[in-house]
């Protein structure tokens, strides 16, 4: 994997900073909705940094715009020193080789069976020998507990067990930034608590760095070494997420207690019960 | 409603350049692309060779009445041959590939959209154009002709069966007027090309429609639809125009 910095619009290799993913000034507007409002966020070389927020709060927008899947309207969005918006379509794929990206809905591809799926990346990038690519493929479902279930179809699979499909196939091939997009989401107990290790462990053994879009506060407590959490199109709090746990403000409060009530509204805007419900005059 | 609809056409013949663009990548895929000519091609052989059946068989039953009231029975070969050649075989089969064929190749990407197998692709660094979409249009081109072409020959036989074999006209009248009167070049070759064309229009208007659908299930539904819809008329107006050139 390529960690050597590149200015913005250029090729000129620059010495690694210590973000491998800097954001600043994020500005979006989604379906007439300012989903981030001058958004400043670094994502730290070599550690999990977990982005935690609302439901419809972005979370999956903002990895998107990282990835350069969808443009913001404003902003500078450097990885691994490469300026995401100035990139062309070319230079997005060559960035890209060098992520891993696991999605929400796993998206494995329906007419592959497991083991192809995993060895789908190998096969479209390097020209392996099938002995490597089987044995590569192998060790990827052991990691994820899924070696016997290779030949198995993704329609015959659980989604527990598609999501952890998906995540040997996000790292078959090392890549230097991992982003998970909900991985624990529908896991049982078992296979979380796996998955779970199975982050840390790749993050420290191959000294990579990840992004965790999550809202099990409680896992992502035991991985993260950072979080961010976002509300109301800003950065509403960041920091270990022990020290976030503890911190009294009405973000964390509200977020990590699980309260309707707070800043975060819960209920979606809508005109006066009483009126929905045919009531005028109680209204009045 | 102009507007959008233009704003469809443009976008479609953009989507076009990007495929022709992405047919070299495409290349080294071979493997997608032989298997796509094997689902859209040979998969649709029976609804082809059926309908081919069918077309020539009525065809032979109208025209022999018709060329009866002339005394021009003796020339029911090569009427035949020269509606399918030119016209029929290229058009119906046309009609029938984006009702078989076309559909299934907008279901099939729409789905793999709404399932974001497409953006998976790309951020595994594969580009769906060259992957998914080239591979889908060279099969079009390459199996509407062929499969005009078996069209032809079905609808010809079922001609024969009927004119020959059921009304008694003279079967080296039927072979040997056909063959004196159709000409290679002008009529067999005009019809292989017209067929190379609406395969390039229909598995363009396919992919184009599955590739950008809504991700939705109702998304999907509308695509498939405006496929066959839009394949038919933009056929049939294509045939208008590429016959007035080449007669």
């Amino acid at each position: 994997m390529n960690t050597t910095n590149h200015s913005p619009g250029s090729d000129s290799p620059e010495p690694a900073s210590a973000a491998y993913v800097q954001i600043r000034g994020l500005r979006t507007v989604l379906g007439g909705k300012l989903l981030f409002d001058g958004v400043d966020l670094d994502i730290p070389r070599g550690k999990i940094t977990a982005i935690m927020g609302p439901s419809g709060t972005g979370k999956t927008t903002l990895v998107r715009h990282i990835t350069g899947q969808l443009a913001a309207d404003a902003g500078q969005i450097l990885v691994d020193g490469r300026n995401v918006p100035q990139l062309s379509r070319r230079q997005l794929f060559e960035l890209r080789e060098g992520i891993g990206y696991l999605f929400q809905n796993s998206a494995l591809l329906t007419d592959f069976s497991v083991f192809e799926n995993v060895a789908f990346p190998l096969r479209q990038h390097l020209r392996l020998p099938e002995e490597i690519v089987r044995n590569i493929v192998l060790t990827r479902l052991q990691a994820v507990g899924l070696r016997g279930a290779a030949q198995l179809m993704p329609a015959e699979l659980s989604g527990g067990m598609m999501r952890r499909v998906a995540l040997a196939r996000a790292m078959i091939r090392d890549p230097g930034l991992m982003i998970y997009d909900e991985p624990f989401v529908g896991l049982d107990p078992i296979a979380l608590n796996q998955v779970l290790k199975l982050i840390r462990t790749l993050n420290d053994t191959l000294g990579i760095t990840s992004i965790l879009v999550a809202h099990e506060f409680a896992a992502v407590r035991r991985a993260a070494d950072l979080v961010y959490l976002i509300a109301g199109g800003k950065i509403a709090a960041h920091g270990h997420p022990q020290e976030l746990a503890e911190r009294d403000s009405p973000w964390t409060r509200q977020f990590f207690g699980g309260e309707a009530d707070g800043p975060v509204p819960f209920e979606y805007p809508a005109r006066d019960y009483a009126l929905d419900l045919g009531f005028p005059a109680a209204a009045a | 409603m102009t507007g959008d609809a233009l704003a469809q056409v443009g976008a479609a013949g953009l989507f076009l350049f990007s495929i022709l663009a992405a047919i070299p990548k495409s290349l080294r895929h071979y493997r997608e692309t032989l298997r796509q000519i094997w689902f859209v091609g040979a998969m649709s052989l029976v609804i082809i060779m059926t309908c081919g059946l069918f077309v020539g068989m009525v065809l032979s039953l109208q025209l022999y009445y018709t060329l009866a009231k002339f005394g021009g029975t003796a020339a029911l070969g090569t009427v035949v041959a020269l509606s399918l050649f030119r016209e029929l075989g290229p058009v119906v089969t046309a009609l029938l590939f984006a009702g078989r064929a076309g559909t299934s190749m907008t279901a099939e990407i729409g789905l793999m959209r709404a399932t974001d197998q497409l953006s998976a692709m790309e951020m595994m660094a594969v580009d769906p154009l060259a992957y998914v979409v080239a591979p889908r249009f060279i099969a079009g081109v390459i199996a509407m002709p062929l499969l005009a072409c078996v069209f032809n020959v079905l609808g010809i036989l079922g001609a024969h069966a009927v004119g020959v074999s059921w009304l008694g006209l003279d079967n080296g009248t039927f072979w040997g007027n056909m063959s004196a009167n159709v000409e290679v070049w002008n009529d067999l070759v005009n019809g292989v090309w017209k067929s190379a064309v609406f395969g390039a229009v229909i598995a363009l208007i396919a992919t184009f429609q599955g590739y950008t659908t809504p991700p939705t299930s109702e998304g999907v539904a509308y695509a498939t639809t405006r496929t066959v819809v839009s394949s038919s008329i933009v056929v049939l107006a294509i045939d208008f125009v590429m016959t007035a050139f080449l007669m």
